[in-house]
């Protein structure tokens, strides 16, 4: 066995490589054992290594999506605000005590339509960044973004969100004032709106804090944006108990916008300009408005279409399982 | 005779004391965790309990692989449990009336949501609408189940898109949290409930202290997430000890059934 070939395994995979390797070895220092076992054998770990060695390769290409879906120099949400909507104006604050930075609201006008926006909002440079939780938001900006629910359902405003979060923020605070609570509430209040809900994931799609604001009736995601259950360093140190294994991590989890839409879990993907969004910002934003405009067009042309029961017929039919399904009592 | 050895309190209880005592400490009142046949037993009335999609599991269909293989974790899990999946679903009479009633089994790959777990609950809200039956849940559950991916956490949508039809319907629904009840089940079905129930002592949070801990640099007080904290912060409607849960439940399903309106 040359070592050049397993040298750059990952240790999960080295350790079950080397236990064959030893097991081989051994063997071949029993005399009366004949080669062909050996051979056979042989053979078996030759595919091993290649199998595991082309995990790693798919490994580090998704990787570099994870890595680009949070590159700063993205354009963020007030970026895709600004270049999208006319004369948007924000709103402040969940009316109970708070202001929760991280979540943006507010409406605007797009094509002549007024249109009611939530997105989340990472900041730019440091300083904002601290002041904005990196995009995490607390419970009430979950209750901020309910506000305007409730507004683009009274006026019957068509509501647009941009997803870009590593997930909701974990702190004691957060939780004393029921973060899991708030999530559950701002996903019931988007299964309740009559009006067409449509998102747009444009980074990170960070677990339940993305969720919280996801639930459309379209979903577009651009190519270089993950959505996930969890972050892949979080389920590395969980399901491979080791922080590094978070490569092969964001490979097994399936969170790349082309897994998703195999998965029927996102509408359509929006390809971004060569290299990514980050090498043309301006370009990105106009391909992102000009995909909004036409959806927003579409919807408006479908009059007593039910926007409510096909979003919750879409989410119920989601989940792949065996044995018996529908057996009444 | 088996020696216990409360998780708690350290003390040793004699095996036929503690299951006696519905497995709680008769020393320090520590609730130990209950199987999801356990519970159905000392909840519903005797063979009272129906249940619906028994044989339904889960399919590695990510071909997910950390460790170990999800098909082989899913196998194991099944073993283990004796149960195929995370949740026991199905309806019951609790004190005489009907209710459907799903409990979740912490055993299972820690009680994690999958399909399986999403589409039971599903089946069950259904159940509800169809006879016009109240629902209760029963929670106890790490999180949604990553083996999954993305499908895992869309079942977050899929329960609650579930619930908010029941509720629409003028259906109850109570939610009972069991340690530990965290990460996407808290966030998604468990907290739209009409009355959230808890067992003393019992862990219910969005992250759990250590992720906490890992993002604030800080330690979290001894009771995060717990119970009592969540009594007082105003995130569970009460309580109840183990022992009372039944009579409980049965003055809950009544008055919310209780066809006997003043005008």
């Amino acid at each position: 066995m040359e070592v050049e070939k397993i040298k750059n395994l990952h240790k999960s995979f080295l350790k079950d490589t080397l236990k064959s390797v030893f097991k081989i070895e051994k063997l071949k220092r029993i005399t009366g054992f004949s080669g062909v076992h050996f051979n056979d054998a042989e053979k078996k770990l030759a595919e091993k290594i290649e199998n595991y060695r082309k995990v790693e390769r798919e490994a580090i290409k998704s990787w570099r999506i994870v890595e680009l879906s949070r590159d700063e120099k993205r354009p963020h949400t007030p970026d895709y605000i600004n270049g999208i909507f006319d004369d948007f104006i924000s709103f402040s604050g969940d009316r109970q005590g708070y202001d929760d930075k991280s979540i943006i609201t507010g409406l605007g006008i797009l094509d002549g339509s007024t249109v009611a926006v939530i997105g989340h909002n990472k900041g730019s440079g440091i300083k904002e960044r601290i002041e904005y939780n990196f995009g995490s938001s607390m419970p009430q900006g979950y209750r901020k973004a309910a506000r305007i629910m409730d507004i683009a359902q009274r006026f019957g405003f068509c509501l647009v969100t941009f997803i870009d979060t590593p997930g909701a923020y974990p702190a004691l605070e957060a939780e004393d004032s029921g973060q899991a609570g708030a999530i559950a509430r701002s996903i019931y209040e988007m299964f309740s709106l009559d009006v067409p809900t449509i998102t747009v994931l444009i980074g990170e799609g960070g677990s339940g804090g993305a969720l919280a604001l996801a639930i459309g009736n379209f979903i577009m995601m651009l190519e270089n944006s993950t959505y996930s259950v969890i972050s892949p360093e979080g389920c590395a140190s969980i399901l491979w108990r080791d922080s590094s294994a978070a490569k092969l991590a964001s490979r097994a989890l399936k969170l790349t916008s082309r897994d998703l839409l195999k998965l029927g879990v996102i509408d359509k993907i929006i390809y971004e300009p060569m290299g990514g969004a980050q090498n043309n910002p301006g370009r990105m934003i106009k391909i992102v408005k000009s995909y909004l405009k036409n959806i927003i067009k579409k919807y408006s042309n479908l009059k007593d279409f039910d926007f409510k029961t096909h979003r919750a017929q879409k989410y119920e039919s989601i989940g792949i399982t065996a044995g018996s399904v529908q057996q009444k009592l | 005779m088996e020696k216990i050895i409360c998780k708690k309190c350290g003390k040793n209880i004699s095996e036929e004391d503690f299951i006696g005592n519905l497995k709680v400490c008769v020393h320090c009142g520590f609730h130990d965790m209950l199987s999801a046949h356990e519970r159905i037993k000392i909840t519903a009335d005797p063979g009272s309990f129906t249940e619906l999609a028994k044989d339904m599991h889960s399919v590695d269909f990510l071909k997910f692989q950390d460790l170990k293989p999800y098909s082989e974790r899913i196998e194991e899990a099944i073993q283990k449990s004796g149960i195929n999946e995370a949740v026991v679903a199905g309806e019951a009479a609790i004190k005489g009336i009907m209710a459907s009633i799903c409990v979740m089994d912490f055993n299972f790959m820690g009680g994690s949501m999958g399909s399986v777990v999403g589409e039971k609950i599903k089946i069950t809200a259904d159940n509800s609408i169809e006879k016009n039956l109240p629902l209760l849940i029963f929670c106890a559950s790490g999180g949604a189940r990553m083996q999954e991916g993305i499908i895992s956490l869309m079942q977050m949508a899929k329960t609650v898109s579930c619930i908010k039809r029941l509720k629409q319907e003028g259906l109850a629904y109570f939610c009972i949290i069991t340690h530990p009840t965290t990460g996407g089940v808290s966030a998604s079905f468990a907290t739209v409930a009409d009355i959230i129930i808890t067992e003393p002592g019992a862990l219910f949070c969005f992250a759990g202290p250590r992720v906490v801990e890992q993002t604030i640099k800080k330690e979290v007080p001894a009771d995060f997430g717990l119970a009592e904290r969540n009594l007082k912060n105003g995130l569970v409607d009460m309580i109840v000890k183990r022992h009372d849960m039944r009579d409980v439940l049965g003055k809950l399903l009544f008055m919310f059934t209780n066809k006997n309106l003043n005008p």
